[in-house]
Parts: structure tokens; C-alpha cells; sequence
């Protein structure tokens, strides 16, 4: 034993004296931030009396995301450098991914929150721990009390959405994607209604996710053991990254496709591309709906931003190798969610392939590594995400007796009627997904097939527009549904929702029909954001 | 090769332990039968006969369990710091500090969300 | 000469106004539609405002330019741009020049009397602020058409004011024949639409850009035959939007609209709109003589299947809507001369938007006073009860007939004169259809005129048994109309003296002289001979006493059946696109019973098949997905090896 111990120590003499990395505190500052206020969210649930926690949380999530953001602005032009040690990249890229994760899930948080359409209570289950439709339920019910756990566990998958597309070695990666999708999973359980729905959508996501994790973490060992690095990309010749190992060809090439292959399957997965995208719907409509709204579009933007991160910093040497395969998924998502789509008769379905269809359009901006390609990516991403958070948040305001969401389509008819306002809002935003003129999705969708062509692929611009066509059949048919049928005798209740509600449905709507009027600033925006630290 | 020696010198000495810790104990223990001490045992668990419908482990099994994990995760980060004490330094100290607190923090909650309680 | 370049010069100063011309009735339609029932107390004020305040804004913008030389009347404003992405670029961005400036007077001056009326005229009307809303955002829509610098921006205004039309024809949409027309007219303009749009698209591909400084310049090194394609198309959206022969048959029934909707948007304005795309569009038209000669046919038939379906009918308003026809073919006649009609296509243009618009008021004033009848059959003597009505539709009658010194003989007679100018026989047969044209314009005007107002009356109850009460309209109803009235009798003149017009347009359209092979004297006169002709027979069969006017419609010869029938119109759509579509759909549901699919039908079964079949994938087992997952992980990986290999 003593021979261990020596063995260790002069391991640890013969190295270099230990230096401590140098962590630039003020460079991460938008994910401490995050991470440090859901960290104070547990001790909130811990010493805080049950009365005053839901206040407390709220008004700490809320306030580390404005925080958060204000770090992000005062970021933007820092130089195009890399942190941590070189584990974080912080350019332009990074800041405009995590400044429009923030925006929105601050809007989704506005939507979570919400109480007043539940008379009093939230989304959530009472008591996440009781067996659905157990006396303990009950008394949980009865007793007013609220799951807050939901809003530090949003703030750490925020937090682990801020690092996924910032990260630049795998293994960062993998732990910001284990920081998003747990807590995650552990959300989509805790619907207030139809709780057994809910915790099988969550068993499902968490174990297909689990499948998926390790996929991505097995691609990642077999790029190390291709370029023996696992940082994506590192300029010093001593220690080059992924890169550099694909420029200088190191080694033979079947390590680097297999890795290739099983990385991007992992995070495929996330962004919901087929054939990976069988949890999309069950998860989408299981799940409680203001979380819906806002995993399907802060986990997209993040998962796309990990994406670029990899295929365009990492594995950008290898493009022609990747590329007909993005094509091929970019095709077959397209396809898959267009059609599919088709024959939902569930709101929340409908827009769950919706999402996979979207998610096949801004795959389509990945077959290139350009500026151009890149800038469009970023236009379509937040125009798209705000778009779902509100088309999300209607959905909660359409009840059935019991308060349960009335999602079932023939439910919404005539809600032009009764409800003109919502059904307003939501018409906009189905408007957008169909890439109607003056919305900003046609802008995002124009920019998006414009950068495919100019990449040389009027193949998928071709599906992409055939599958624009039969996606403008399933969304109009909601608007015919909400605007030229008759109210129901016994329809839904439109519930009333708070100022909080209603900001985030105008602020989302505004945004939607202003990116689609004026969007040179936004265009603008990410044309300069579009800059990669390689 | 003389870098693996310690390796191997370490699963010899686990390998001699579980060996001599069984071996000592079925030579030098009493033995005193009795019904309990026959049923199969699963970490606490009742594995047979089930109860219809696969019936419902406790959920406070698993409350321990993962607390039990998350201690034990922790030790293994402090064991090679408690190595490397000297040349980590300062940064290594604040660092794990703040690891430490982290873990507190779950630990805080747990307590007092009455995690711990078995009743 | 027509004008060499195109080169407006950036607007600044006060030309910087022009944004705001068309932002006031947007922000006022924004306000009423936003605000809701918030609003109903003042929204009709405010919707006044908004068009008045619009109209002001041209006014000052007019003397501005007029303190510009000729040929620097030329001003672009970009407001911002829409989409810059690499490679593309859209444009939003005013150009003001006389052409337009002239479109933005007759829009918002008549706009704004007609809201103004409108605020007597709808007072019983529960949506009365709704109404409103719709009137300024035609306002806009129409005022961003003829203000647009491109023609994206253009198409935008153009499906605006379609929008608008449509609302407002089925503003009373509780009336099934009102929702009817609305759905008419918006499908028949969407026809136009699509026209218009190919047009553009073909402009783009062409001339690489939208915007009036790429395609003006660049036409004319085009090839030709895009050019006539292009021309064509552009044709074909004007027709749609200015009831032109063959897709004239939603105006008629669009008179189902409210009555200041009608003379705004049904007869001064909007309908109009083709006449100033083909104006505008002029390059284009320039250059390519065969569309040209298309646009003269198109005018030339229209003028006369309106005039002859105006003589036919006893509705007051669809009797002006056949006028309003006709009237435009005259222009779109004009306008297809080329550079000899341009300037009197839109000289006819603006009187026309008086004449009309007071027409049509002096319409709806008599429907006011007799419990919203409509039939001509049921007025009669109303000259005694209506003093004001009857003076103001009088001179608008005078000049629409080209009466001396009147606004529409001035403009009428030029068209007319340009015709016979056009020279060889085509402008033999257009000059002499628009001088026939003018002799049953006098007939059909005048016969409105006499069963209108003089004769016996012939008042009937109404359904709810209450009697005609003929009575003035109020003030807010009286004035516009006594201001068109104005304008009826001036405009003309005051547009001929010393060419003031022709001079104030040249510069955007160009001109030329033609040589009439007919004296221009005695072309005048040869005119007024046909109009009095008209006149004459008109009070043979409905002015003198011993000829009264039979309460019922006799049966009438063939032709007067067909012109009651829109000159079959709808009979011919129903003919041509509605049993033809409907044949197909059953020819098509007869191969798909016989087990092949038909090629729409096919896809959406097809579409909706594979959409079931994947549906059977989606079967809610984690180990099918976590299956289907481990194969795509299979295949990525079998791929990127294959693309290697």
C-alpha cells in the first residue's frame, strides 16, 4: 500500500506544479447567474414557509433571467474568445443564442407562473410525490398547495441551456445537456390534470432521453479516441481539438463517422428531428402545457445552437461527409411532420409535429457551414420560438368542466365566436407557422430557404416548400375550426388570465407580426451575431 | 509495466479481503438460525411473492438510496483532492468548497422537505 | 415625349410627409379595430380626422411640388427595408410624383367627404365604428397602391383594398345577397390577383428587382416577348380590379355595400386602380403595342357592355355601377392609346371621381328618403322633395353625359378624339364605339335622371307597410355632395385650360399628338349631336307625360333581357367555370370510384393514407420508439460510411 501512495505522489511531483486554471468569471457571468439563483431557489423551498415560496420563486426566476439577460447585453461585444479553461466558447454565436433563450423562456416563465386560470392554483400538481387520485392527492388539492420545485428546476434547465450551445469540448456538452433535459423530465411529470398522462410522458421522455445521452457520450469517447481531444476545436498546435485532428486527417476515418453518427443522433434526438422524434408528441401533450410551450422552444434553440456548435466549429472539415445525411434527416423531418400532422384532431399534437416539421426547415439551414446559412438559423429560431411559447399559452386558456385543457380540436369550434381575442392570437400565430406574408416566420422561412439554395440544395427547398403547402392545410383548418363553425352548446370556458398572461400572449404576438413587418433589425442582428469562435 | 504494478497490487488486496472477510466470518460467527434470517433479502425489499398488480415498492427507499448516491459521489471527488491537498492550493479549496455547499444546499432541502423522515 | 429615365431624386423636407399621408388612416383603422367598442363613442370622428388630416398632408405636399420645376417632381422616400437577406431584397418606399400626387388628392379629397357623409348616413348603424375602421384602411391600403415606389409594395396595397372591398361589400353580411357579393367580387379579384402577381414575379426574374427604378430602365433592353407577358399579366390584374370585360361581373353585385362605399371605393377610387397600374405601368406598355392593342379592346367592349347593361336596369345603384363600367372602359381605352390617351385617361379619371361619387351619393341620399328602396320604378317626382339631391345629381348628370361646359365633356371628348386619333382602322372602330358609347350614356343617364326625379310618383310601402316619406338628407350628407357637385362642373374646365393637366402629367407619362382624321371641331360637335340624340330618346320613352312609367318592367326586347341579366355575365362564368369545375369534380369522383385516383383528390388520399399508415408507428411504446431510434442511429452511421465509401 505504501507503495501506491508513493507511486501517486511522485506522479503528482514529476508533473508541472499545478496552476489554477483561469475562469472568466465576468465571460460566464449569464450562467452563474442562472445556476446561482436556482441554487437559491432549493434553499427558498428549504427554509422558506409554504405561504410566501410561490412569490419568492417567481419573483427569483424572474428576476435572474432579467439579470441574466442584462450580462448577456453587456457581453455583447466582448471578443470572439473562449473561457473556462477552454471548455466554454463565448462569440457573438453564443451571446445571441443565450440572449434569446433568456427572452423567451422569461415570456415562458410569465406562462408557467400562472395561477389565475386555475383559480388560484398553477399547472402543477399539488404534490408532485402523491399517487394520482389517492386521498394524499386530495388533501394536497385541498390544502392549496403548489409545486415550486418547478421553478428552480426551470432555472437549472435554463442554466444548462445557456452552457449546451456555448460549450466547446464534449464533455461540457454532455453535462449542459444532462442539466437541461433532467430537470426536465422531472416537469413534464407534474401536470395538475390528467396526472397519469403526464407521468408517462415523463417516463418516456426520460428514458428515451436517457437512451439518447448515451449515444451522444458514445460518439463523443469515439472522437476522442479519433483526435484524442474532445475539445471541439483549439488553436494551440501542443494540443489540438477536434478540428484540427479532422483538417490534418489523423487518423483513419471510421472512428471519426461512427462518432460522427452517434453524436449527432444524441443531440438529433433534442431538437426532435426524425426518426428521433417519436417522444415529440406523447411528451408534448403529456406534459403540462406551459412547459410544453416552453421545453419545445428554449430546448430547440439550445439544441440547434449545440448543433452549429458542433458541425460548424468541430466537425466543419468533414462537411461534405455529414452534409447528405443532415440532408437526408432534413427530408425525412419534413416529410414526417408535415404528414403526420395532417390527421391530428389534438391542438396539442398538432402542434407537437408542427414543431418536427419547423425543426426540418431549420435542419435545412445546417447543410452549410456559411455566415449566411448561420445568420438565418439565428433569424428563424427566436421568431419561431416566441411564436410557440404563445401558440402554447392559449392552449391553457381553453377549459373544459374541471379546468382540464380542452386540446381536442372539435372542442375549439366556433371560439372565433366566444372567444374573439385568443382565437385572434392564435390564428396569428398559426398564420406565422404557415409562413403567411407579414409574419415573421415567412421572413425566418424566406431566409432559411434562400441561405439552402444559395448552399446549393433547391432539392430541400423544393420539399420544404411542398411541405409548407400541406402544413398550411392543418393550420388553416384550426383557423376554419375557430372562425367558421358553430360554438359548441356545452363548449369550453375561455379562462381569464392575468396581466402577467396577457403580457406574455401581446408581447408574443407583437413580436410575431413586427419580425414579419419590419425585420431588417433582427435580420440585422443576427447577420452580425453570426460568428463563430473556431 | 511498472506503472500497472500498483493496479494490480490493489485488486489482489480487494480480492484477498472479500475473500478473508468471508472466509473469517463463516469460521469465527455464531450461528443462530432463525426465520428472518432465511427469507431472501433485496436491499430491504420483499422480492416474492409479489403482490398483484407488481404492488409498490416505498418510495422512501429510493429517497435514501439517492441520498446515500449523491454523498458517495461526492466522497470520490474529495478523495483525490485530499491527494492532491498541497498542489491544488488555495483554488482547490475554494473550489471545493463551494462543491461541498452545493451538495449542502440538496442536503438543506431534503432535510427539510422531511426526505429523511421513514414515517 | 415620353420621359428618357426614370431617376426620382430622394425625398427631403416636406416631401418627407409622404410616409405620413398614408400612416394617418392606417393608425386611424389600427385605433378603431384595436380599441373596440371603446371607441364607438368617437370612432367616426376620428375616422374623419384621420382622412381629413391624410387629405391636408396631400394638399401641402401638392404645393410643394408645384414650387418644383416640371421635371423634378420626382421624389422616392424609402421607409425602411423589408427583408435584406444576401442575394434578395424588398423594399418598403413611397414615390411621389404628379401621377401619384394626383391619385393621393382624388383619394383622400373624396375620401374625406365620403367619410364625412358617411357619418349621416351610417348614424343608425349599430357598427357604425367598425364601418369606419374599414374606410380608413381602405384609405391606406389604396393610398400605400398608388404611392408605392416598387412593386412589391404595390401588391401589398393592391390586396389591400381588396380586402377592404370585400369587407365593406358584405358589410352587412346578415343580408345573404350582401355576403354573396363580398365573396363574388373577392374571388373574381382574386383572378386579377394572381395575374397581377405572376406579372410581378416575372418583373423580378426579369429586371432582378421589384422596385419602379429597376424595371423602368431596364425594360426597354428587355426581350420583347416578356415585356407583351408581362403587359399582359399586368392587363389581367386590372381587369379583375377595374370590372373590366371578362372578369367585370363582381361590380354589379357589390353594389350590395353600403352607398358611400359605393362611391368611394365601387366608383371613384378603387375601381380606378387598374386604370393607374396600366398608367403607371406605361414603360411596359410603351414598348409593347400588341398589349397595348389588347387594353383598347378590353376598354372598348367593357365601355359598351356597361353602357348597355346600365340602360337596362331599375336599380338606381346597379344602373351607376353598369355607368361606372362603361366609364372606365372609356379609360382603360384611353389608357391603351399610349401616350396620346394617358393624360385623359387619368384627366377622366379624377372628373369621373367626382361625377360619380356625387352620383352615387345623390343616390343613396334618395334611398335615405325612401326607406332604403332601391328601384327606380318606385321614385318618381322626387325633384319637389329633394331640392339639393336633385341639383347635385343634375350637374352630376350634366357632366357625365359630356354636356358643355361640364367636367365629363371636357375629359370624354378627349378620350374620344384620342381614339379617332390612334389613326387606320382600329381607330376608326374605337372612336366610333366611343362615340356610340357617349350616345347611350346620355340615354341610360338621362332615363336614371327622369324616373328619378320628374314624372309622376310611383311610391310604394315597404315590407313593414311604412309609407315614403321623402325628405332632404341631413347637412353631413348634403355638403360632400354639394362639393362634388362643385367639383362635377369645374374640374374640367379648370384641368383644359391651357392643357394645365396634360402639362402637369407629361412628365411622368409622356405624350404625343395623334392626327385625328376628323376635324377636332367637328368631332366635338358630331358628340354633343350623339349625346342630345341619346337625350332625345330618352324623354320620348320616359319623359313625356302621355308615357308614364309602368310600375312593373315590361318584358322588353331580347337585348334589354340580356342587359337586366348582366349581359349574362354570371351565366357565363357559371357556364364557363362553375359547371366546367363541376363536371370535372364529378368526372373526377367517377375515375376515383373506378379505383384510380384523380390527381387532386389522389394526393390529398394519399397524403391523409400515409398519414394514417405512420400513424400506426406512433404507437406509444418507449421500446418501439427506442427501437426506431436505434435504427436511425443504424442507418446515420451506415450512411456516413457509404458517402465515404
Amino acid at each position: 500500500m505504501p507503495s501506491i501512495l508513493a507511486a501517486s505522489t511522485a506522479a503528482a511531483s514529476n508533473t508541472a506544479p499545478f496552476t489554477a486554471p483561469h475562469v472568466e468569471w465576468g465571460k460566464l457571468s449569464p450562467m452563474l447567474i442562472v445556476l446561482g439563483a436556482a441554487t437559491m431557489g432549493v434553499l427558498v423551498e428549504a427554509f422558506a414557509p409554504r405561504a410566501a415560496r410561490y412569490r419568492l420563486q417567481v419573483g427569483l426566476t424572474l428576476l435572474a433571467l432579467a439579470a441574466a439577460f442584462a450580462a448577456v447585453i453587456a457581453l455583447h461585444d466582448t471578443p470572439t474568445s473562449v473561457a473556462a479553461a477552454g471548455a466554454v466558447a463565448v462569440d457573438k454565436t453564443t451571446l445571441f443564442f443565450q440572449g434569446t433563450i433568456l427572452a423567451i423562456s422569461f415570456i415562458a416563465v410569465l406562462v408557467i407562473a400562472e395561477r389565475r386560470t386555475e383559480g388560484g392554483q398553477d399547472a402543477f400538481a399539488a404534490q408532485g410525490g402523491s399517487v394520482p387520485g389517492s386521498q394524499q392527492e386530495r388533501e394536497a388539492v385541498r390544502a392549496g398547495w403548489l409545486t415550486t420545485e418547478v421553478y428552480p428546476l426551470v432555472l437549472f434547465s435554463i442554466g444548462g441551456m445557456l452552457l449546451f450551445p456555448a460549450a466547446n469540448d464534449l464533455l461540457t456538452m454532455f453535462v449542459a445537456l444532462e442539466v437541461l433535459s433532467l430537470p426536465l423530465y422531472l416537469v413534464c411529470g407534474l401536470a395538475r390534470h390528467r396526472r397519469l398522462l403526464s407521468q408517462e410522458a415523463a417516463l418516456k421522455y426520460f428514458l428515451l432521453g436517457a437512451f439518447s445521452s448515451a449515444f451522444f457520450l458514445y460518439g463523443a469517447a469515439l472522437l476522442y479516441g479519433y483526435a484524442g481531444s474532445v475539445q471541439l476545436s483549439n488553436s494551440d498546435p501542443h494540443n489540438p481539438g477536434i478540428a484540427q485532428a479532422v483538417a490534418a486527417h489523423a487518423h483513419g476515418p471510421a472512428l471519426l463517422y461512427t462518432g460522427i453518427a452517434l453524436l449527432g443522433m444524441g443531440l438529433l434526438f433534442k431538437v426532435g428531428a426524425a426518426p428521433f422524434h417519436m417522444w415529440t408528441p406523447d411528451v408534448y401533450e403529456g406534459a403540462p402545457t406551459p412547459i410544453t410551450g416552453f421545453m419545445s422552444a428554449a430546448t430547440k434553440i439550445a439544441a440547434f445552437g449545440a448543433l452549429v456548435r458542433v458541425l460548424d466549429v468541430g466537425l466543419a472539415g468533414s462537411v461534405d461527409v455529414w452534409r447528405p445525411v443532415i440532408e437526408i434527416v432534413a427530408i425525412l423531418t419534413m416529410v414526417v411532420g408535415g404528414i403526420l400532422a395532417l390527421t391530428q384532431r389534438n391542438v396539442k399534437r398538432m402542434l407537437a409535429y408542427s414543431a418536427i416539421l419547423n425543426a426540418g426547415y431549420i435542419i435545412m439551414a445546417l447543410v452549410s457551414t456559411g455566415h449566411d446559412a448561420l445568420a438565418s438559423l439565428l433569424f428563424f429560431l427566436p421568431t419561431y420560438g416566441i411564436a410557440l411559447v404563445g401558440s402554447f399559452a392559449v392552449v391553457t386558456l381553453v377549459r373544459d368542466a374541471g379546468g382540464v385543457e380542452a386540446t381536442d380540436l372539435s372542442r375549439w369550434a366556433g371560439l372565433g365566436k366566444s372567444a374573439p381575442i385568443p382565437a385572434t392570437l392564435m390564428s396569428i400565430f398559426l398564420l406565422a407557422f404557415a409562413g403567411i406574408p407579414f409574419t415573421s416566420i415567412f421572413v425566418g422561412k424566406f431566409a432559411v430557404f434562400q441561405a439552402a439554395l444559395a448552399a446549393g440544395a433547391p432539392q430541400l427547398v423544393i420539399v420544404a416548400v411542398l411541405a409548407s403547402a400541406v402544413a398550411a392545410f392543418f393550420y388553416l383548418r384550426v383557423i376554419v375550426v375557430m372562425f367558421f363553425s358553430d360554438p359548441m352548446p356545452d363548449g369550453p370556458t375561455i379562462a381569464n388570465p392575468s396581466i402577467a398572461v396577457k403580457t406574455a400572449l401581446a408581447v408574443s404576438a407583437l413580436v410575431t407580426v413586427a419580425m414579419g413587418v419590419a425585420p431588417a433589425a433582427l435580420l440585422h442582428l443576427s447577420n452580425a451575431a453570426a460568428v463563430l469562435a473556431r | 509495466m511498472d506503472t500497472y504494478v500498483p493496479i494490480l497490487a490493489l485488486g489482489l488486496i480487494a480480492a484477498a479481503f472479500a475473500i478473508f472477510s468471508v472466509v473469517i466470518g463463516s469460521l469465527t460467527g455464531p450461528k443462530r438460525y432463525n426465520r428472518a434470517k432465511l427469507d431472501s433479502y433485496e436491499c430491504g425489499i420483499e422480492p416474492t411473492p409479489q403482490p398483484v398488480g407488481g404492488g409498490r415498492f416505498p418510495v422512501k427507499y429510493y429517497l435514501t438510496a439517492m441520498l446515500f448516491i449523491v454523498f458517495d459521489i461526492e466522497i470520490v471527488f474529495l478523495y483525490p483532492w485530499a491527494v492532491a491537498f498541497d498542489a491544488l492550493g488555495w483554488f482547490g479549496l475554494a473550489e471545493m468548497v463551494l462543491f461541498v455547499l452545493t451538495v449542502l444546499v440538496a442536503y438543506a432541502y431534503v432535510w427539510r422537505r422531511g426526505g429523511l423522515d421513514w414515517d | 415625349m415620353p420621359p428618357s429615365t426614370y431617376a426620382p431624386v430622394a425625398a427631403t423636407g416636406v416631401f418627407t410627409l409622404t410616409a405620413w399621408v398614408v400612416a394617418l388612416p392606417m393608425i386611424g383603422a389600427a385605433i378603431l379595430l384595436l380599441g373596440g367598442k371603446r371607441t364607438n363613442a368617437w370612432g367616426h370622428l376620428l375616422g374623419c380626422l384621420a382622412a381629413l388630416g391624410s387629405f391636408a398632408l396631400g394638399a401641402v405636399l401638392f404645393f410643394s411640388l408645384l414650387g418644383k420645376p416640371g421635371d423634378a417632381r420626382s421624389y422616392d422616400q424609402h421607409v425602411y427595408t423589408w427583408i435584406p437577406v444576401p442575394g434578395f431584397s424588398a423594399d418598403a418606399g413611397f414615390h411621389l410624383d404628379q401621377l401619384s400626387m394626383t391619385f393621393v388628392l382624388l383619394i383622400t379629397g373624396v375620401g374625406s367627404l365620403i367619410h364625412i357623409y358617411s357619418v349621416g348616413y351610417m348614424a343608425h348603424d349599430d357598427n357604425r365604428r367598425k364601418f369606419f375602421a374599414y374606410l380608413n384602411l381602405f384609405l391606406a391600403a389604396m393610398l400605400v397602391l398608388v404611392l408605392a415606389n416598387n412593386y412589391l409594395l404595390l401588391y401589398a396595397g393592391w390586396e389591400g383594398v381588396g380586402l377592404a372591398s370585400y369587407l365593406l361589400i358584405g358589410f352587412w353580411q346578415h343580408k345573404p345577397s350582401a355576403a354573396v357579393a363580398a365573396k363574388k367580387a373577392f374571388i373574381v379579384n382574386r383572378v386579377g390577383d394572381v395575374g397581377l402577381s405572376i406579372a410581378v414575379m416575372l418583373m423580378y426574374t426579369t429586371f432582378g428587382g421589384f422596385a419602379f427604378t429597376d424595371v423602368f430602365n431596364k425594360a426597354p433592353g428587355a426581350d420583347r416577348d416578356t415585356i407583351l407577358g408581362i403587359g399582359l399579366m399586368l392587363l389581367l390584374g386590372a381587369c379583375a380590379k377595374s370590372a373590366q370585360f371578362p372578369l367585370q361581373s363582381w361590380l354589379l353585385d357589390a353594389m350590395e355595400g353600403p352607398t358611400p362605399v359605393s362611391a368611394l371605393i365601387h366608383a371613384a377610387t378603387m375601381v380606378t386602380a387598374g386604370v393607374y397600374l396600366i398608367v403607371r405601368s406605361h414603360v411596359i406598355f410603351d414598348i409593347s403595342p400588341n398589349a397595348r392593342l389588347l387594353v383598347t379592346i378590353v376598354g372598348a367592349i367593357t365601355l359598351m357592355m356597361g353602357a348597355i347593361i346600365g340602360c337596362a336596369k331599375d336599380d338606381i345603384k346597379k344602373a351607376l355601377a353598369g355607368s361606372t363600367m362603361s366609364q372606365i372602359g372609356y379609360m382603360v381605352l384611353g389608357a391603351g392609346l399610349g401616350p396620346i390617351g394617358y393624360v385623359f385617361a387619368i384627366m377622366h379619371l379624377v372628373t369621373h371621381g367626382f361625377f360619380k361619387a356625387g352620383l352615387f351619393l345623390g343616390a343613396g341620399s334618395v334611398m335615405h328618403g325612401m326607406n332604403d328602396d332601391v328601384d327606380m320604378r318606385h321614385y318618381g317626382a322626387l325633384r319637389k322633395y329633394m331640392p339639393v339631391t336633385y341639383v347635385t345629381f343634375g350637374l352630376g348628370y350634366l357632366a357625365i353625359i359630356g354636356c358643355p361646359p361640364f367636367s365629363g365633356f371636357w375629359s370624354k371628348d378627349k378620350i374620344i378624339e384620342a381614339a379617332f386619333a390612334q389613326g387606320g382602322t382600329s381607330g376608326w372602330v374605337l372612336g366610333c364605339t366611343a362615340l356610340l358609347g357617349a350616345l347611350i350614356t346620355a340615354f341610360y343617364m338621362t332615363r336614371v335622371m327622369l324616373m328619378t326625379f320628374f314624372g309622376e310618383k310611383r311610391w310604394v310601402e315597404d315590407e313593414q307597410g311604412h309609407e315614403a316619406h321623402p325628405h332632404e338628407s341631413p347637412k353631413s350628407m348634403t355638403i360632400p355632395m354639394i362639393l362634388l357637385a362643385v367639383g362635377s362642373v369645374f374640374a374640367g374646365g379648370l384641368f383644359s385650360i391651357g392643357s394645365s393637366f396634360a402639362n402637369w402629367l407629361e412628365p411622368v407619362t409622356g405624350r404625343a399628338e395623334g392626327h385625328s382624321p376628323i376635324n377636332t371641331t367637328v368631332l366635338s360637335v358630331i358628340t354633343l349631336v350623339a349625346v342630345a340624340l341619346g337625350v332625345g330618346y330618352a324623354w320620348r320613352l320616359y319623359g313625356t307625360r302621355t308615357r308614364p312609367v309602368p310600375a312593373l318592367a315590361p318584358a322588353g326586347s331580347p337585348l334589354t333581357r340580356a342587359a337586366r341579366r348582366d349581359l349574362y355575365g354570371d351565366a357565363f362564368n357559371e357556364a364557363a367555370f362553375m359547371r366546367t369545375g363541376q363536371w370535372l369534380t364529378r368526372l373526377l369522383v367517377y375515375f376515383d370510384l373506378r379505383g384510380v385516383d384523380g390527381v387532386v383528390n389522389g394526393v390529398a388520399a394519399g397524403l391523409g393514407g400515409s398519414s394514417s399508415r405512420f400513424r400506426r408507428l406512433q404507437n406509444g411504446f418507449v421500446r418501439s420508439y427506442a427501437l426506431s431510434m436505434f435504427g436511425g442511429a443504424a442507418l446515420l452511421i451506415a450512411a456516413l460510411l457509404l458517402v465515404k465509401a
